[in-house]
């Protein structure tokens, strides 16, 4: 089972843990045109590549961002969402 | 009792069996007689039979091959189990076992003809020949069951319970055998915990040193797969144990590999390493006057281990055109031992029935290692196969190792590897005495790379120059019997050219339509020279060629072993016991327990149903909704975030007022609702449904963090208890129990206030969800049974009743009231859903509001809208369906029940936009299919101003 670290809790196997979905900023939606809004409500990325996930720890409540290479399943670093720019 | 042809040597220096203690057995009901130590294939083989098994195929007969564990034809099963494995099983007192896949036995088995239909049944003959006429294949199927299994499935066998267990360590080292012991040991010296994994029942003879005190050894352990972040599975007789290690050195040894010549597969030919095993471990003769065909020194030693216990050797076949290094093969000569250089077994010639050897035929070989000249008959009682070996690298594969064909060693060595993962040993081409050298350095480096100590200035490749080479292409085929490549899946030089032939020319490929490695044994014996027959076939080199994916099990794993207990996560409300007691009917709703009704006696479902519903609406009834999602929502942001979280405003709800709200996601798709109170200026109390109150809460910090508002968010679904009281005497009986005012102007509805109910602080609020004056009591879960007794209590002398959530469902249905995921589905939007007054477009933002302009500019295409039925027509179910007159889809009901109130039975339903008028005609498909005709009606069907509910 794989390890994630959590920026909270620290390393602990991934069981703990729930996905969030990719991390992609909101366009500011009074400025977008309707077509760039569904676009961002509904199409994902699925290309292997560095991406950065939401993931959730379950036991204590933490939500984190991780930037993972979907590619090798590396996760590279994780950190809170206030660190997010 | 025991065979007249006994195979046991005279006492073997380090023999694992105890002749002291006989042990009693049965196999295919004849009694024998083994050693403690034995396992039940040398117990057998000690007694003279030979025939431990049949294949999978073709019924042939077939015997001790391995005896490594991966000896996948003598599989047995009996009381003691299913899929018992001769090789690898210890022999116990009172074991009775049958040979699987047999018609009548494995002496005579009826089923062995099928072998002589081989030439109509090549690879790929069963998907192709038997899936036509479709009627016949039931008959095809349990024809082929019959035929194909291996073992039988005892339904009524219940594996005991097997716990998980779980273990922690710096270095997992996987096998206990020269170079797995200096790893294990040098590791342990470095300071590094250390957990040794050994699949045999203790070490073998050629181990020189002893395991360290410092290492936790384990043997009978299979190193069975690698997960993640090196998380291992180890699986012994009694469990799976999971572990967590920082570092793993494999130090899993080599698999004799066979050679491929005519009946390949009789009993009688083995691998030198069975007949090592057979002498050295169990001291049983593998065969009388082998011949010992090789292709390196191991072929000699073994000859001359025979010969000095009194084992005559028929011949050595030589597959080199001259031996180099190793045994002089002068000492065999001089013994009278011949030896053939340049030769080959093509052929063994069986004994009567298959079962044993009775010569092999050899002819010389080819500067290109092809037969020649004509053939020579040599008597003998067995043929031990020497031609090379193959690492057990499934582990360090699974690790994330590459490993690449050495073309010195004929095998694959290992390439690169990832970190924190060494190969130590004869896995990585360390052979004999180079193993434990290498050993000592895996262990050290596994220390240094977990930092215990520096890292050795440069990391030397094993020594391979002392390894054991094998031979490039030890197959050799005649066209006149079959040569196997798979003993597991009785697969042949010639399927395997088909299966090329018909384009299969990837080893993934391949492997998937021919079968070949996916045995029991997982291909240990057929992988390597499968892919070279792969390679030659298709004009590739062994260093071009790839392996199959390597994945767990490298080796079965016992079901039961695996086996998790049942788990199924169920909520019960802190009044669990009082439903239980009124002898309430309990369903699930999401993982919660709760009172569906109260069964009264003499009424079916629909009528108590009814009558619950009727109480509450001429008297009062209590109802526990416990299950809903509280949260607690405080700070100075906890408007704005209120305002970005759901659909409506907040910021002029008065202190002591509650708000109904929705929800949305961000693609304007209702996803929750609920009723936010305002307790405080920047204190909220705020109710999800009862399914979702975790979901919510967890999009809730997500969505917290990422505005990084000052809001404080505490889920307090477990720590309420919530009733909700309601009909025309709900405040009579409330009244004698509550310090707070109820009188309509005190406490009017939609308000929201605290105080104590029955002596205990609760939160009081008016609500409407049933459509009577109702009031939601929420009180410390400790202190909601009291609570609810008190109010049962005091609710007695105006008739209170209990009532369950069908009464509830349909008394909401009278009101019109929608359930979230019951009459909303993944699509619906607030509008579709006559929510869109909960909705202010107008505000600077919420989830989904974008998405929401943006659907509030089309033409809906559906919407839910109320219907009624006659009272005598047949009800429709949830999920039926709307049709038009040409029987096409065009909505679905989502809610439907028979009102007392309302006389009629109505419900709710999807219906397209050009059928929304009152009095409409709708088609619905009912049970069986049967068309009733529905009517558009006004909602709500019950009250419509809402009287009752201000009262």
């Amino acid at each position: 089972m794989k390890l994630l670290r959590c920026p909270v809790n620290g390393e602990r196997p991934l069981q703990e843990f729930d996905y969030g979905g990719e991390y992609r900023p909101q366009p500011d939606p009074d400025a977008v045109s309707a077509e760039r809004w569904a676009s961002y409500v509904f199409d994902r990325a699925g290309a292997a590549g560095l991406r950065r996930e939401w993931w959730y720890h379950v036991p204590s409540g933490t939500w984190f961002i991780a930037e993972r290479d979907t590619g090798t399943d590396r996760v590279v670093r994780t950190y809170l969402p206030d660190r997010l720019t | 009792m025991s065979s007249p042809q006994e195979r046991r040597l005279p006492p073997q220096p380090g023999e694992w069996v105890d002749r002291s203690r006989p042990i009693s057995f049965r196999f295919e009901g004849r009694r024998y007689r083994g050693l403690h130590g034995d396992t039940v294939s040398s117990a057998l083989l000690a007694a003279g039979v030979s025939v431990l098994g049949r294949s999978f195929k073709y019924h042939r007969p077939r015997g001790v091959f391995s005896l490594t564990g991966a000896d996948a034809n003598v599989m047995l099963h009996g009381p003691a189990g299913t899929n018992v494995r001769g090789d690898e099983t210890a022999l116990t007192e009172g074991l009775d076992l049958r040979a699987v896949n047999t018609l009548g036995g494995v002496r005579r088995d009826l089923l062995s003809f099928l072998g002589r239909l081989s030439a109509f049944t090549p690879v790929g003959f069963y998907y192709k020949a038997l899936h036509t006429p479709r009627a016949l294949f039931p008959l095809y199927e349990r024809l082929l069951r019959r035929l194909a299994g291996l073992g039988r499935v005892r339904a009524e066998h219940r594996a005991p319970p097997s716990p998980k267990d779980y273990a922690f360590c710096d270095v997992l080292v996987v096998g206990a055998g020269p170079a797995g012991v200096t790893a294990a040991n040098a590791a342990a010296a470095c300071g590094a915990e250390v957990l040794l994994a050994e699949s045999g029942e203790r070490l073998d003879g050629c181990v020189r040193e002893p395991i360290g005190s410092g290492v936790d050894c384990r043997f009978g352990t299979t190193c069975a797969g690698v997960y993640a972040d090196l998380w291992v599975a180890l699986v012994d007789g009694r469990r799976l144990t999971k572990v967590r290690t920082r570092s793993l050195v494999v130090a899993a040894g080599c698999e004799d590999q066979p050679a491929v010549f005519a009946n390949n597969d009789l009993p009688g030919v083995m691998l030198g390493e069975a007949a090592r095993r057979l002498m050295e471990r169990y001291a049983v003769r593998p065969a009388d006057q082998p011949v010992v065909l090789t292709a390196g020194s191991e072929g000699y030693r073994l000859a001359d281990a025979m010969r000095g216990r009194g084992i005559g050797v028929a011949a050595v076949v030589d597959l080199r055109a001259e031996a180099s290094g190793g045994m002089p093969c002068g000492d065999l000569e001089a013994a009278g031992i011949p030896v053939f250089n340049a030769h080959t077994v093509v052929e063994a010639v069986p004994a009567p029935g298959k079962a044993g050897v009775r010569a092999a035929r050899i002819r010389a070989l080819d500067a290109g290692g092809r037969p020649t000249g004509a053939a020579r008959t040599i008597d003998c009682g067995g043929i031990v196969v020497c031609v090379g070996r193959s690492p057990r690298d499934g582990v360090l594969r699974q690790a994330g190792g590459a490993m690449v064909y050495d073309e010195r060693l004929h095998r694959h060595v290992p390439d690169a590897l990832p970190d924190g993962v060494f190969a130590a040993g004869s896995v990585a081409g360390a052979d004999g005495e180079a193993a434990a050298a290498d050993g000592r350095r895996a262990g050290r480096a596994a220390a240094a790379w977990l930092g215990l100590v520096p890292a050795d200035a440069p990391k030397e490749p094993p020594d391979r120059d002392a390894a054991e080479s094998g031979h490039p292409y030890p197959v050799f085929a005649e066209p006149h019997a079959k040569a196997f490549v798979d003993l597991d899946e009785d697969l042949t030089v010639d399927d395997l050219a088909h299966a090329v032939q018909e384009g299969y020319d990837d080893v993934e490929l391949l492997k998937r339509y021919a079968t070949v490695g996916m045995g029991p044994s997982q291909g240990k014996h057929a992988n390597l020279n499968a892919a070279r027959v792969l390679a030659r076939l298709t004009g590739r080199s062994m260093g071009d060629s790839r392996l199959t994916t390597a994945r767990p099990f490298t080796s079965p794993v016992p079901m039961g072993h695996l086996a998790g207990r049942g788990f199924t996560p169920v909520q019960r409300t802190p009044v669990h016991d009082r439903h239980e007691r009124l002898g309430a009917e309990m369903m699930y709703a999401g993982t919660w327990l709760r009172p569906a009704r109260y069964p009264r006696p003499g009424l079916d479902r629909e009528s108590c149903i009814d009558a619950e519903a009727r109480d509450v609406r001429s008297r009062v009834g209590l109802i526990d909704v416990g299950t809903l999602g509280k949260l607690e929502i405080s700070g100075a942001d906890a408007v704005p975030f209120l305002e970005r979280i759901y659909t409506g405003r907040f910021a002029k709800l008065r202190v002591g007022m509650t708000r109904y709200a929705v929800m949305c996601d961000e693609s304007g798709v209702v996803v929750d609702d609920g009723v936010i109170g305002r307790l405080a200026a920047e204190r909220f109390y705020v109710s999800t449904t009862s399914s979702g109150a975790d979901q919510v809460y967890r999009e809730m910090q997500r969505w917290a963090a990422v505005w990084r508002l000052d809001v404080t968010l505490v889920n307090a679904t477990g720590s309420y208890g919530a009733f909700n009281i309601a009909g025309p005497y709900a405040r009579q009986v409330l009244a004698g129990l509550t310090d707070v005012d109820l009188s309509a102007g005190g406490f009017p509805y939609l308000g929201i206030r605290e105080g104590t109910v029955a002596g205990a602080p609760a939160r009081l609020s008016r609500v409407g969800f049933v459509g009577e004056l109702g009031y939601e009591v929420h009180v410390p879960a400790g202190r909601a049974a009291g609570v609810w007794d008190e109010l049962l209590r005091a609710g007695e002398p105006h008739g209170i009743v209990p009532f369950g959530v069908e009464a509830q469902r349909l008394l909401r249905l009278e009101k019109g009231h929608l359930i979230v995921s019951q009459d909303t589905d993944g699509l619906t939007d607030p509008f579709e859903a006559h929510l869109g007054w909960a909705v202010k477009l107008d505000k600077p933002f919420f989830v989904g509001k974008r998405s929401l302009e943006i659907i509030a500019g089309k033409e809906p295409r559906r919407r839910l809208v109320g219907f009624e039925l006659p009272p005598d027509a047949p009800v429709p179910l949830e999920n039926h369906l709307i049709v038009d007159d040409s029987r096409e889809i065009v909505g679905r009901v989502t809610s439907v029940g028979r009102s007392g109130a309302v006389g009629r039975t109505i419900g709710l339903a999807y219906v397209p936009e050009s059928a929304t008028a009152v009095g409409s005609r709708l088609r619905v498909k009912g049970e069986g299919g049967a068309i009733v005709s529905a009517r558009v009606a006004a909602t709500p069907f019950f009250d419509p101003e809402g009287v009752r509910l201000r009262s």
